[in-house]
C-alpha cells in the first residue's frame, strides 16, 4: 500500500512527541501502548549527569588527617613524567640546601599544575610510587583568567583521604590495601621503628 | 455567544461611529492594516517557537526553554539578536537587488492575509477575485527568491534559486487545479463566498474535496519551500540555497516570510476546503454520540475511564448546541492544526530527491487534477448518492491507475558478482 511507511514513520513521531509529555505518557499507558522515558536531555546547570565512578577530571594532591601531613615526598617523578609538563615542584629545604622533613619525609614547598594544559591522562597517579596524587571529578573549573585562575598551587590541590574516598570508593579501597600492606611490610621485617606499631 | 462571535467586528463599527463620515473609509483601512501589521510578525514569531517546541519534542529533546516560561520568550531574543547583527553582502554581489529582494518576499506574504476570512464578516478586503489574487500574489515570491540567489553572486544561492524557481512554477499548476474544482461548485472566486458556500459541509468530506485537499496542502508545502520538498535550501547539499549569503536582519526577513507563506497555505487550506471559520458541519451529537460509543466500546481501557469518556461525549454534544465556539476561534484552530501537520511532516520525513520531486508534480498531482476536476463535476451534476459514488470510483480509479504507472521501474532482480580475479 503507496504511503504506508509514510504513515507508520508519522505514529512513531507522533508517538515520540507525547512520550515527552507527563498527560502523553498516562494517555499511552491507558491505550496500553509501550511507553518510554521520553526526553533525554540532561537540562545541566539544574540537574546534574550523575557521572560513573571512574570519571576523571584534574589530578590533586591527598593528605591523611591534617593538610600539613601529605603523602607527596617532592620525588618530581610525576614532573618528569607528565607529558604536556603541566606540573612544577619545588622540594622544600633549609638555608643549607638540605631537605626539610615533616612527619619523617620530604614535602614540596610548592607544587604547581597547570590545569590549563593539563590533559587528564592520569599517568601521574599511575608513577607516583606514594599515592599521593589522585585524580579528581570536579569539573566546574571555568575562570576568566588563565594564570590567576587556572594554575592551581599546593593549597588548592590539597584535599583529604576522606574526600578521595567518598568520590571514588572502590579506587580508595584499593589504594588503601596497597598503603596498609606497604607500612606492613616496613614495620615487620626491621621492627626498629617504634613510630609504625603493627598492631592499633 | 453572537457577541462573543462578533467581538472584533463590533469593535471596529463602534470605533468606525464616534468618527466623522468622511474619514470613516480611511480609518477602516488604516485598522485593517495595522492589524495585519502587528499580526503578521506575532504569527510569525511564535510558528518559530512552536516549530522549534514540536520539532525537539519529536526528537526527544526541549526546545527552546531558556529564554522566559517554557522559552516564550526566545523569538524576541532571537528577532534582537538578528536586528543587532552584523549585515554581510558578499563582495561581488548587486548590492540593490540583494536588499530589495527579501523585502520583496515578504511583502506578497503580508498581503496574502487581505484576503483570509479570519471569522464570520471577518475579512480585510472581500475581493470578489480572491482566489485569483491568492495565486497571483503568492506567486510573486519566486521572482524574489529568484532575485535573492542571482544578487547573492554565489554557487550556492543561484543554484537553490533555480531549484526554487522550478519547484514554484511546477507545483503551481497542480495547485491551481486542485482549486478549479471548488470554483466550478461555488461557482465564485471570492474566499468569503467559498467559505459561505462550506455551511452544509466542508468540501473536505466529498470525494474530489478530499483529494483537492491533499493536492492543495502537499502543492503549498513544496511552493513555500518546507521539508520534505525543502530542496532549495537542502542543506546537505546547498548550504542554506538561496539565502546562503545573507545575514542579519535580511536573513529574518526570508524567514519570516517562509513562515508567513506557510502560515497562509494552512490558512487557505481551511478556506477552500476545511470549512474556513464554520464549525463542523455535522451535528455535533451525532459524531459524540459516535465517540461516544467507540470509548464506551473500546476493550483495551478500564472500565472508569471508558464511562467518563461516555459523559463527556455526551456533554460535548449536549453543549454543541448552543455553539459556545466563535467563528474566528475555529478558523485559527483549523489553521494551526495544519500547521502541527506541517511541522510533523517536518519531524519525520526526508527530503525527496529533485526528479522524484518534479515527478510528483508533473506526472502525479497534474493528471490527478484533471480527473479531479471531472469528478467535480460528475459530483454536482447527478444526485446525492450516484454522484458522490461515481466520483469516488473514477478518483479510485484514477489515483490506482497513476500509481501504477508511476512505480519506479524495478532493478534487475539478480545481481551477478565477477570476482576481480
Amino acid at each position: 500500500m503507496i504511503g504506508a511507511g509514510v504513515l507508520r514513520g508519522m505514529g512513531v513521531t507522533f508517538k515520540t512527541l507525547l512520550e515527552t509529555y507527563p498527560w502523553g505518557r498516562a494517555i499511552l499507558r491507558t491505550l496500553q501502548i509501550p511507553v518510554t522515558d521520553g526526553i533525554f536531555t540532561i537540562p545541566y546547570p539544574e540537574t546534574k549527569q550523575q557521572h560513573p565512578e571512574r570519571f576523571r577530571y584534574f589530578p590533586f594532591l591527598v593528605y591523611d588527617g591534617t593538610p600539613d601531613n601529605l603523602r607527596c615526598v617532592a620525588c618530581k617523578i610525576c614532573e618528569q613524567e607528565c607529558p604536556p609538563q603541566s606540573i612544577h615542584i619545588v622540594m622544600e629545604k633549609d638555608e643549607q640546601g638540605r631537605p626539610v622533613k615533616a612527619h619523617g619525609r620530604t614535602l614540596p614547598k610548592q607544587f604547581d599544575v597547570d590545569m590549563s594544559i593539563c590533559m587528564s591522562c592520569r599517568i601521574c597517579v599511575d608513577v607516583c610510587p606514594f599515592d599521593a596524587i589522585e585524580m579528581d571529578n570536579e569539573y566546574e573549573l571555568s575562570a576568566s583568567d588563565r594564570y590567576e585562575h587556572m594554575i592551581f598551587d599546593k593549597h588548592k590541590l590539597l584535599k583529604s583521604a576522606e574526600y578521595f574516598q567518598k568520590i571514588k570508593p572502590t579506587e580508595a579501597a584499593t589504594v588503601d590495601q596497597r598503603l596498609a600492606a606497604k607500612k606492613a611490610k616496613t614495620a615487620s621485617p626491621t621492627g626498629d621503628k617504634p613510630s609504625q606499631p603493627s598492631g592499633p | 455567544m453572537n457577541s462573543l462571535d462578533q467581538l472584533f467586528v463590533n469593535a471596529n463599527a463602534f470605533l468606525l461611529g464616534l468618527l466623522p463620515v468622511w474619514a470613516r473609509p480611511w480609518i477602516s483601512i488604516l485598522v485593517r492594516l495595522s492589524v495585519i501589521a502587528v499580526l503578521a510578525p506575532a504569527i510569525m514569531m511564535y510558528l518559530t517557537w512552536i516549530e522549534r517546541k514540536i520539532i525537539a519534542r519529536m526528537q526527544n529533546r526541549f526546545g527552546p526553554d531558556r529564554v522566559g516560561v517554557y522559552g516564550l520568550a526566545q523569538p524576541l531574543a532571537d528577532g534582537l539578536k538578528m536586528l543587532i547583527k552584523e549585515d554581510i553582502v558578499p563582495r561581488g554581489a548587486d548590492r540593490l537587488l540583494h536588499l530589495a529582494a527579501p523585502i520583496l518576499s515578504v511583502v506578497p506574504a503580508i498581503l496574502l492575509f487581505a484576503v483570509l476570512p479570519f471569522g464570520r464578516n471577518m475579512i480585510p478586503a472581500d475581493l470578489n477575485v480572491g482566489l485569483l489574487y491568492f495565486f497571483a500574489v503568492s506567486s510573486v515570491g519566486s521572482y524574489a527568491i529568484f532575485m535573492g540567489g542571482w544578487a547573492s553572486r554565489s554557487k550556492f544561492s543561484i543554484l537553490g534559486a533555480m531549484r526554487s524557481v522550478a519547484q514554484i512554477i511546477s507545483y503551481e499548476v497542480p495547485g491551481v487545479l486542485s482549486v478549479v474544482a471548488v470554483i466550478m461548485v461555488t461557482g465564485t472566486l471570492s474566499t468569503a463566498g467559498i467559505v459561505e458556500a462550506q455551511a452544509e459541509r466542508w468540501f473536505l468530506f466529498t470525494p474530489w474535496g478530499f483529494v483537492g485537499c491533499l493536492m492543495f496542502f502537499l502543492s503549498g508545502v513544496a511552493e513555500v519551500n518546507r521539508t520534505p520538498f525543502d530542496m532549495p535550501e537542502a542543506e546537505s547539499e546547498l548550504v542554506a540555497g538561496f539565502h546562503t549569503e545573507y545575514s542579519g536582519m535580511k536573513f529574518a526577513l526570508w524567514y519570516m516570510a517562509e513562515f508567513l507563506e506557510s502560515f497562509a497555505v494552512c490558512a487557505f487550506t481551511v478556506t477552500f476546503f476545511l470549512g474556513g471559520w464554520h464549525a463542523p458541519a455535522v451535528p455535533f451529537w451525532t459524531l459524540a454520540l459516535l465517540l461516544a460509543i467507540i470509548v464506551g466500546a473500546g476493550t483495551r481501557l478500564a472500565i472508569p475511564v471508558r464511562g467518563a469518556g461516555v459523559l463527556a461525549m455526551l456533554g460535548a454534544g449536549a453543549l454543541w448546541g448552543a455553539q459556545p465556539i466563535p467563528s474566528w476561534i475555529w478558523f485559527f484552530a483549523k489553521t494551526y492544526a495544519l500547521i502541527f501537520v506541517l511541522v510533523w511532516l517536518r519531524g519525520t520525513l526526508p527530503r525527496l530527491r529533485i526528479d522524484q520531486l518534479m515527478g510528483l508534480a508533473w506526472k502525479f498531482f497534474l493528471p490527478l487534477g484533471l480527473v479531479n476536476i471531472l469528478a467535480a463535476g460528475l459530483w454536482t451534476q447527478f444526485p446525492f448518492p450516484l454522484g458522490t459514488a461515481a466520483a469516488a470510483l473514477l478518483l479510485i480509479i484514477a489515483g490506482w491507475l497513476l500509481v501504477r504507472a508511476n512505480a519506479p521501474q524495478s532493478l534487475q532482480p539478480q545481481r551477478v558478482y565477477v570476482f576481480a580475479d
